[in-house]
């Protein structure tokens, strides 16, 4: 027996330690391609360009962003509210949405120019009229909340933590908000302009955080080898149908969001055409649309949410839509250009991401797994104590 | 109808004519015309009294103009000849690296009758805006739309490279300038640095254009060259990218 539990430590052990060596190497990549960048020029390292300044790295980021205030909002729809038996989940959800707002962060810092003034100026020389400005702020003010919840979390004080995990949702939430009025606000892309973004982005963020969290726990009941109790699994299945329920939602909003840009001027149609049969058609049919809302939906609809394994596999796929989609909503948003009509000016804007961009945004997944390891060494217990308290 | 059952009916001539009819008339007769001529000049010159015009009137009101001097870029857009002369003066003036430009040209095709095709060229700088989207989105500050003169401005040592700027400018105004001694966007000052804050009174592209194409003054100076080409009566005055909203400072006429 004692032979058996030795075991099953050690190979849990090298499980972990690969899973840490492996983020922690992602890590140094990416933060090597962002040096590299600096140094070479982001002109020569990145493939923004006057025309399209963001591309693959804001959206990763955001991506991040999204799927960290989807856990904090989860938190406070479970603990706070309760309605759902999602609880039991909480302190990983908190520490996980710690680490996604750190990876956003890693990635958006290595994507700036000039990294090393980031952090005065916004202080020293605050512009308040930038959604930027509040996001940069907000974000930032979440992240320290959540730190101070986890530590309300492993010292018990349940009660405190969760009023500081209200506060955190709300800051989330206002940051999120600010983060689809970066895109919305902008009425130079009318592709992103207008109320859409913001909403849409609130509905992604629970979906995906959902998804984070179904994946996350998953991983970790895998590599620590140990059978999930009936209250993990019944959280586990709300989880899938808030994922249901949210990606039936989002594929309303996407055909919506397509029939009314149809029904706008040529930027807003070829914006919209670039999805639907330009150059992110693979992008938006295969992976956003298919992969990531159709396929989950499916597959969560005729195992009438009964296998937690279909639920993680959904969830996975989830994941990918959506990262893909927060790319496809930058993309598309301002690959038309603004002259069109004009001698040499092509219909569409070229745009493909260049490898240092690829490992930059591989930095960000490694901060996450970096994180997720964190959590399984040493907060175990606490999310443990958590499992069997509820 | 016989010519006898004509002279029976009632005359149509002016002479029947109430007075209240024929004001009526020469009202709407004023109208029409204030709008064509009035109108084209008028409400296509997005000159905002910062607070006493609202956005949805681009009407400039002579005496109401925000900035003292108020400097303005007048493009005649059918006198540019794309000799690229105002390029390479800005390139050397503001030591624009190859891989950046403040102000370009763009070349426009319309086709004629019988497969002839006539030319255009439009040339393009910042708009140096009176609402400015750039400035509104930067979040250190490091644009800034200047008090006196109106000019939207950098201070690059607030740069901190986030590219929101360029986004948001409608006119792809902005880039990056990577040299080590810049790190920071670039776009035309209407040589605000190079020559303006100097002493000089015109930009370098319009210093340089052969042909009267870029006129550059102060709005606000009723002798000024573009106050007098903005406020010609049937002139026909346009903006890019009017629905913007963001209220340029660079016009174009054919005139």
């Amino acid at each position: 027996m004692n032979n058996t539990a030795t075991q099953k430590t050690a190979v849990t052990s090298l499980l972990a330690s690969k899973v840490w060596w492996l983020s922690l190497a992602m890590i140094a990549a990416g933060v090597g391609a962002g040096i590299y960048a600096l140094y070479v020029g982001h002109g020569e390292a990145f493939s923004n360009t006057r025309e399209i300044p963001w591309g693959l790295t804001i959206s990763v980021s955001t991506c991040f962003a999204i799927i960290s205030t989807g856990l904090a909002l989860l938190f406070t729809f479970s603990r706070a509210w309760g309605g759902n038996n999602m609880g039991v989940l909480g302190s990983r959800m908190v520490w996980l949405s710690i680490f996604m707002l750190c990876g956003a962060f890693l990635v958006i810092g290595l994507e700036m120019e000039n990294i090393w003034r980031i952090s005065l100026d916004l202080i020293l020389h605050p512009n308040f009229t930038s959604n930027i400005w509040w996001m940069g702020v907000l974000y930032g003010a979440a992240v320290i909340v959540m730190i101070l919840e986890v530590v309300l979390i492993v010292l018990r004080w349940y009660k405190t933590a969760v009023v500081l995990g209200v506060l955190c949702a709300i800051t989330e939430a206002c940051a999120i908000f600010n983060l689809g009025a970066v895109f919305s606000s902008l009425k130079s892309h009318p592709f992103w302009y207008g109320g859409q973004i913001p909403a849409f982005f609130l509905g992604s963020a629970v979906l995906s955080g959902a998804a984070a969290l179904l994946v996350m726990t998953a991983l970790s009941y895998g590599i620590q080898r140990r059978r999930m109790s009936e209250e993990v699994r019944a959280a586990m299945t709300t989880g899938g149908k808030i994922m249901l329920l949210i990606c039936f939602c989002l594929l309303i909003a996407n055909a919506w969001k397509i029939l009314n840009a149809y029904s706008g001027d040529y930027e807003l149609i070829t914006a919209a055409r670039s999805l639907t049969e330009g150059p992110l058609a693979i992008n938006f049919w295969v992976v956003e649309i298919g992969t990531g809302l159709v396929a989950p939906i499916v597959l969560l609809m005729i195992t009438h949410l009964r296998y937690v394994s279909v639920m993680v596999f959904s969830a996975i796929l989830v994941l990918v839509g959506q990262f893909i989609s927060c790319f496809n909503m930058v993309v598309s948003g301002a690959i038309v250009p603004w002259d069109h009509g004009i001698v040499g000016v092509p219909t569409y804007l070229p745009f493909i991401p260049t490898p240092a961009e690829y490992i930059v945004v591989l930095a960000g997944f490694g901060v996450v797994g970096a994180g997720f390891i964190l959590g399984e060494r040493f907060i175990d217990k606490t999310f443990m104590a958590e499992d069997s308290s509820h | 109808m016989k010519m006898n059952d004509l002279e029976k009916v009632k005359s149509e001539d002016l002479s029947g004519l109430r007075s209240s009819e024929r004001r009526n008339f020469l009202g709407l007769g004023l109208v029409i015309t204030g709008m064509y001529l009035g109108g084209t000049v008028l409400s296509l010159t997005p000159v905002k009294s910062a607070e006493a015009i609202g956005f949805e009137e681009v009407v400039p009101v002579p005496g109401k103009y925000p900035y003292a001097p108020h400097y303005t870029m007048v493009l005649r857009e059918h006198l540019c000849i794309d000799c690229g002369r105002c390029m390479e003066a800005c390139v050397k003036t503001n030591h624009v690296p190859e891989y950046g430009s403040r102000t370009t040209i763009l070349e426009k095709q319309r086709p004629l009758e019988g497969n002839a095709i006539e030319t255009i060229f439009t040339p393009v700088l910042c708009n140096q805006c009176n609402n400015p989207p750039c400035v509104r989105v930067c979040p250190t500050s490091a644009i800034c739309k200047d008090e006196k003169t109106g000019i939207v401005r950098i201070k690059k040592d607030l740069c901190i490279g986030c590219k929101a700027c360029m986004t948001a400018c409608p006119y792809d105004a902005c880039y990056f300038n990577e040299e080590p001694d810049v790190r920071a966007v670039d776009k035309c000052d209407f040589c605000w640095e190079s020559r303006l804050s100097k002493g000089e009174t015109t930009t370098a592209c319009a210093e340089a254009c052969p042909t009267g194409c870029r006129v550059f003054g102060d709005l606000a100076d009723k002798k000024s060259e573009v106050y007098i080409l903005l406020h010609t009566p049937g002139t026909t005055i346009w903006v890019l990218r009017p629905e913007s909203g963001a209220l340029p400072n660079v016009y174009y006429i054919n005139t």
